[in-house]
């Protein structure tokens, strides 16, 4: 129980270390980030890999797709 | 002396050329930079349409329906379209309307045996339409709304949700979304377990017409399938932030509650005294999954996207999900993606396998999803992108992707889907 709560203090402050660590991107400096594959969005079509994952297994949310409701799942 | 003026005039072109950084080609100059950016009116116009179909097939043992032992084979084609209008005003205003239409057709192996007998249906289809409307403003501010619908045979949907983001400091963004899904399921119940009529006799009812009509009594109702409401209600907010040139990350926080009917009217549990009942689970859950996505572009060909996310619920179940796809540029418009996702979960508190629920259990399924597992799932991806479009056409992209999927259950499953991009 102690080993757990230190791990999980331990990403939050390596977390919180890496946000205060961001530098200023200029907008002409975003190539790389504005590639279509480092979107921080599921990409579409993972849609329904999204789904059959969400009806198989008891957890969903968090991901972009289904939390619940809408259809008679999880 | 002579030194003294080739001093004075290089220090004198040097001024000069101290200047011209403000007009370097491609950059604004200073006067451009001051002024105002002119906006103008579009018309509504059809910036994007993505389409997006999968064919998904799955086989395992523990079927819910036969109470968790039985087949599990599903077959499910998903076909979606999506349209993207946008229009903007000589304010600098953005309105962008999405319109969706989905379109799934699946057949079930273990929907057979809703009858006893193994004769009910085992197909189904499900249609779903969607809206969504946004606003966003010059400094990227953005308001939205959505409305949708979900219907198949046994089972129909009603949502709406209301979105907001905007921007924080350099290269941060918060955004936030409330959702509502108003349900009903139908009560379709195995057939030795469908709950007996009751018997009434008719009434004879005369209208203001002098119309003489009966209502009630055996046969009236029993052609109506009653139903039950489930009602879902979700928050979410999203925070995502640039860190530097090559590396950005987002948290996802999710707030699920649910209320009304959550068992499915279908699902048979066995208890040790080898009775037989309509799964009946408690009619409320809470769910939140938090969830962490870091992307990272190394060197000019490789970016790794990661994800983790946490899933703890008042049904006892608690999960673990983690996953790495390495999209790889072989050229700067086509790149292969291989990925592989992990996931662990704890049991329910109200799962038991087949034939292990006491009788004296208030609460009970034998619904696998709610067991303890672990799944693996892996696959590749190809993107193609090429600036013009493909074969100079308005197709502007083209995704494959494969994936295989396995539960320590023994279901296993697979998919390829298409995506298509028209610009």
């Amino acid at each position: 129980m102690r080993n757990q709560l230190l791990m999980k203090a331990v990403v939050v402050i390596c977390f919180i270390t890496t946000l205060n660590s961001c530098t200023t991107v200029r907008s002409y400096q975003r190539n790389k980030l504005n590639d279509s594959e480092m979107g921080l969005s599921g990409r579409k079509v993972e849609k329904n890999e999204l789904n059959f994952q969400s009806y198989r297994e008891g957890a969903s949310g968090a991901n972009g797709g289904k939390t619940g409701g809408g259809c008679g799942c999880n | 002396m002579k030194k003294l003026c080739l001093t004075v005039l290089g220090l004198y072109l040097l001024l000069l050329n101290a200047f011209s950084q403000s007009v370097v080609k491609g950059y604004p100059s200073v006067a451009e930079r001051k002024a105002p950016m002119e906006y103008i009116d579009k018309p509504l116009h059809l910036e994007e349409t993505n389409i997006v179909s999968s064919y998904y097939n799955q086989n395992g043992n523990h079927s819910a329906v036969t109470g968790g032992n039985g087949t599990e084979k599903v077959t499910d084609i998903s076909n979606g379209i999506e349209l993207k209008f946008v229009s903007s005003d000589f304010l600098g205003h953005k309105y962008t309307l999405t319109t969706g239409l989905g379109i799934d057709h699946h057949t079930a192996a273990s929907s057979a045996y809703v009858s006893k007998t193994g004769a009910s249906s085992t197909g189904g289809t499900r249609v779903y339409p969607s809206v969504n409307y946004s606003v966003e403003n010059k400094k990227g501010t953005v308001v939205g709304f959505g409305a949708y619908y979900s219907g198949e045979y046994n089972y129909h949907s009603f949502a709406l949700d209301a979105n907001y983001a905007h921007k924080i400091g350099m290269g941060g963004e918060l955004s936030s979304k409330v959702s509502a899904y108003m349900d009903k399921v139908k009560l379709i119940y195995p057939s030795e377990l469908i709950p007996t009529p009751v018997v009434t006799s008719p009434t004879a009812i005369t209208s203001a017409s002098g119309r003489t009509y009966n209502s009630g009594g055996q046969g009236e109702e029993n052609n109506r399938t009653p139903s039950s409401p489930r009602n879902t209600y979700t928050g979410s907010v999203v925070y995502s932030q640039i860190i530097n040139k090559n590396l950005q990350a987002s948290v996802l926080v999710d707030l699920v509650a649910q209320h009304g009917y959550l068992s499915l009217p279908f699902h048979r549990v066995y208890f040790t005294d080898a009775s037989v009942q309509v799964e009946n689970l408690p009619n409320q859950r809470n769910k939140i999954p938090i969830g962490l996505r870091v992307n990272y572009f190394l060197g000019d060909n490789i970016i790794f996207r990661s994800y983790y996310r946490y899933f703890t619920d008042d049904w006892g179940i608690k999960a673990h999900t983690a996953s790495l796809e390495i999209p790889v540029k072989i050229t700067p418009f086509f790149s292969v993606s291989p990925f592989y996702r992990y996931y662990t979960q704890t049991a329910s508190n109200y799962f038991a396998p087949y034939a292990q629920h006491a009788t004296a259990d208030k609460y009970y399924t034998s619904n696998y999803s709610y067991s303890a597992l672990n799944s693996n799932y892996f696959g590749v991806g190809f993107h193609y992108a090429p600036p013009g479009g493909i074969g100079k056409t308005n197709l502007s992209s083209l995704e494959v992707r494969y994936g295989h999927y396995t539960q320590t259950t023994d279901l296993n499953s697979n998919i390829v889907s298409l995506a298509l991009q028209f610009k």
